[in-house]
């Protein structure tokens, strides 16, 4: 079928300000989105730049605005997003500087997961056989889906309130907390808390659910965001 | 001037392999990891079924039969003092991976939990045995993920976005790397003691293949061009179940949980070729009888695919003709299966819990690639000679662990094991070595001028069409059936790109992000290891493991029990070395 792309581009080498360009092409309905663009890439102009690398869904490198909603390049596709002779707006993701045509500086991105201690602490010694911590199928079950994470910044960069405020921790920061703290391993929810409870962590977040409509891994997004807000309310982790 | 860094020990990749050698390194000598990807996009992070390790949570099992499967499973190609090491030490890594917090799936007891996957076996019953250690089927994610979360806790040193173009290698000695940090296009140049090179595979020559679009084997392909050799380029594994005309894995999990293949006649036709194990033979058995079903007719609806079926009612079907007692529901796939089922659903739109999903061989793995001994030192030449400063580990390593067939799981054994073993010798390395001297002015200029040349030539080739026609002609000519009439021809084709590849012309001149630039150059290093690949795979007449020769259909030890060693110093060279042979004499291969 044919389609028409029409992509946000910038240049900082050559253009002032980010401009609007189409671009038709014959794809496939089941195509990914990001074989249309690299179909463009490699048939028609190879200055438009987009950062991918699995095309699965995994690497979470292609999070791209996609007709005004966030999602993977590479798990949308072409049927869902678009009618025969329809037109796809893509446009970088919102809320971290562009830096050129779809890629952002992801820099502020990972500078909030590291704000959240996201890494296991337990100064416990380790089992003197030598062998695995245990942990009961339900302790591993509580945390399973934000262990589901790949950080694509889908879900940080759909939030209003990280738009209107950088400095927000942001949906995925708090999930890599939430990840920790729900883990019966783990001994520093305590720190982790302390930092959500900033002016910029948790409390910002409005329950919009845009993050967990954006989720390309199907996380429950707003309810882990709720689950650590009631630890804080409550001062129990369970 | 590019700009200049001084560090003890470089580590080149940020997948497992990469960062597991970063973990180590860095607690014993100044760091860097320098990366074209952010860490956690690394291909490692798709790895999806499990990593196996002897540890006997579920039923008794011992490294031995670890490492007599992997043997088996290689095709007796693998040297088996490495195989030894890496089955012995896996135990360890898996336990210190839990102790770093990955979160592996559990046993009733609280154990790392493990299930069956394709070749892994108990020895005295020659049945499947469950040694697999997973999380859900994200295991490599979780790997990834834990890996990437112990460098922030121990705040090692990262380059991200920085591609390296060339090795500092000099009389035998690297000194460190040169590379083009993304964001501005500038060259750095990364001087060192030790250099460790941790980049993956490089299967983007083929069109369907599992593999990322970044794996594209810029390190081999460098090691070439700096007059040095790799190692058993023509065993590259097909995986029987990528995902039809898209390559996306599904992983062997699924048969580990049960799963198995139908031709159009809806028959389980692998219980008719290997009785024992059936579905769960190894990767290079079952993709060769997968086209052999093709080729006789009996794809679905006769065309160039099958189906691997995992609805649960059909499992347990087979678990009981198999005389498993095990049942499981459509819950349990869910929970053990969550990935592969969701990417059946989006890139298929089938549901495999109630029908069954069409499925075709996918090109997987590198067995073949950077010869290194046990330690992860880079090897020079067929003697065993060592690059000095110079290390690899991974998939970009052939030490040679897999031999002619990789078992899966054990490509991530293989990265947490020597990742962690190259990343202490290199420490060891460099607290003992003293910085070499280099020419600070000149020595980005090599790897300055292969871009250069490509960003300022004024061709009329697109770089996208002949990456098209390589990948076309790989997956023809190189694939899981070979002749040596289809390698000659795939030769004279790569000679013909490589020729049109000096004639192209890239749109994007520009500096920052230009990653028509890279993409061309990445290409052409696809160019340079298809032809070491097609010109290996012609010089073996014998059919082994991954690599299937239907002019010399079988084994043939006499002449080719021994690795080649390729070198492309303006033609292409190949030598051999003897297979290390230890515990375990070569035998027919059943199962």
């Amino acid at each position: 079928m044919k389609i028409t792309l029409k992509l946000k581009r910038f240049n900082p080498e050559t253009d002032k300000k980010p401009y609007w360009k189409e671009y038709s092409l014959e794809v496939d309905p089941t195509d990914r989105v990001l074989d249309a663009l690299q179909e463009i890439k490699w048939s028609q102009d190879g200055t438009l730049t987009l950062r991918r690398s699995c095309a699965h869904g995994i690497c979470g490198s292609d999070a791209m605005r996609i007709n005004g909603r966030n999602m993977l390049a590479c798990k949308a596709l072409i049927q869902d997003v678009s009618e025969e002779g329809g037109t796809i707006t893509i446009e970088p993701i919102l809320g971290l500087p562009v830096m050129k045509d779809m890629v952002v500086d992801m820099e502020p991105f990972f500078a909030h997961y590291r704000e959240v201690m996201p890494y296991l602490v337990n100064n416990d010694p380790l089992p003197t056989n030598g062998r695995e911590r245990l942990q009961s199928v339900a302790d591993r079950e509580r945390f399973d889906d934000t262990t589901k994470c790949i950080l694509c910044a889908a879900c940080t960069t759909s939030c209003p309130s990280f738009w209107a405020r950088g400095e927000y921790v942001g949906p995925a920061a708090i999930v890599q907390a939430h990840r920790f703290i729900f883990d019966s391993r783990d001994q520093a929810a305590q720190e982790r808390l302390e930092v959500l409870s900033e002016p910029d962590g948790v409390w910002r977040c409005r329950t919009v659910f845009n993050c967990t409509e954006a989720c390309p891994r199907g996380i429950q997004v707003t309810k882990a965001i709720g689950e650590v807000k009631d630890a804080l309310r409550t001062g129990v982790i369970e | 001037m590019p700009q200049y860094h001084q560090f003890d020990a470089l580590i080149v990749g940020a997948g497992g392999a990469g960062l597991m050698a970063a973990l180590h390194a860095s607690k014993r000598c100044k760091t860097a990891v320098i990366s074209k990807l952010y860490p956690t996009r690394s291909h490692t992070g798709t790895a999806q079924g499990g990593i196996s390790a002897a540890l006997g949570n579920l039923e008794e099992d011992k490294w031995e039969w670890h490492a007599y499967d992997t043997i088996k499973g290689g095709d007796f190609l693998n040297d088996q003092d490495a195989v030894d090491i890496m089955c012995r030490e896996a135990i360890d890594a898996v336990i210190d991976l839990e102790h770093m917090g990955l979160p592996f799936d559990r046993t009733p007891e609280g154990k790392i939990s493990q299930r069956r996957f394709g070749g892994h076996t108990n020895n005295d019953t020659h049945k499947a045995v469950m040694r697999a250690c997973h999380a859900a089927d994200r295991t490599g994610h979780m790997i990834l993920q834990t890996l990437y979360q112990n460098c922030i806790k121990q705040n090692v040193t990262f380059f991200d976005e920085f591609q390296v173009v060339d090795l500092m290698v000099e009389a035998g000695k690297c000194n460190g790397v040169v590379a083009v940090e993304l964001k501005t296009g500038e060259h750095h140049v990364f001087h060192s003691k030790g250099t460790l090179l941790a980049t993956g595979g490089f299967g983007k020559m083929w069109k369907v293949t599992s593999n990322a679009h970044s794996l594209t084997g810029d390190m081999p392909a460098t090691i070439l061009r700096r007059g040095l050799p790799l190692e058993d380029m023509e065993f590259f594994q097909f995986h029987p179940t990528g995902v039809y005309k898209l390559g996306i894995l599904l992983s062997e999990a699924a048969r580990g949980e049960g799963a198995v293949f139908l031709n159009d006649k809806g028959e389980r036709f692998m219980a008719r070729y290997m009785p024992t194990l059936k579905d769960l033979a190894p990767r290079d058995i079952c993709s060769r009888y997968i086209f052999q079903e093709i080729r006789e007719g009996r794809g679905i609806n006769g065309k160039d695919y099958v189906y691997l079926d995992f609805r649960p009612e059909e499992i347990n079907k087979h678990l009981e003709e198999d005389g498993n007692p095990k049942r499981i529901d459509a819950h349990y796939l869910e929970t053990k299966l969550p990935d592969i089922i969701e990417f059946a659903r989006v890139y298929q739109g089938v549901d495999p819990i109630k029908e069954p999903v069409p499925i075709q061989p996918t090109a997987h793995y590198a067995m073949g690639g950077i010869p290194t001994n046990n330690d992860a030192e880079v090897l020079a030449d067929e003697t065993g000679r060592v690059i000095e400063g110079l290390y690899a580990a991974g998939e970009v390593a052939c030490v040679s662990v897999h031999g002619a067939n990789r078992l899966g799981t054990n490509s991530l054994v293989d990265l947490v094991v020597f990742g962690k073993r190259g990343g202490i010798k290199m420490a060891d390395y460099v607290n003992g070595a003293s910085l070499r001297e280099i020419n600070k002015g000149d020595a980005h200029k090599a790897g300055e001028a292969q871009l250069e040349r490509i960003r300022n030539n004024n061709g009329t080739e697109r770089p996208g069409a002949i990456r098209k026609e390589l990948q076309k002609m790989m997956d023809a000519d190189v694939g899981v059936y070979r002749t040596g009439t289809g390698l000659e021809e795939a030769i004279d084709k790569i000679k013909e790109l490589q020729a049109r590849f000096a004639k192209i012309k890239i749109d994007d001149k520009g500096f920052k992000w230009n990653t028509d630039l890279t993409e061309a150059w990445e290409l052409g290093c696809l160019l340079d290891l298809a032809e070491v690949t097609a010109f290996s795979a012609l010089w073996r007449c014998e059919s082994r493991g991954g690599h299937f020769r239907e002019d010399f259909p079988t084994r043939d030890d006499m002449n080719f029990l021994k690795h080649s060693i390729v070198w492309k110093n303006g033609k292409v060279e190949i030598k051999d070395k003897p297979v290390r042979i230890t515990r375990i004499q070569p035998q027919e291969r059943k199962y």
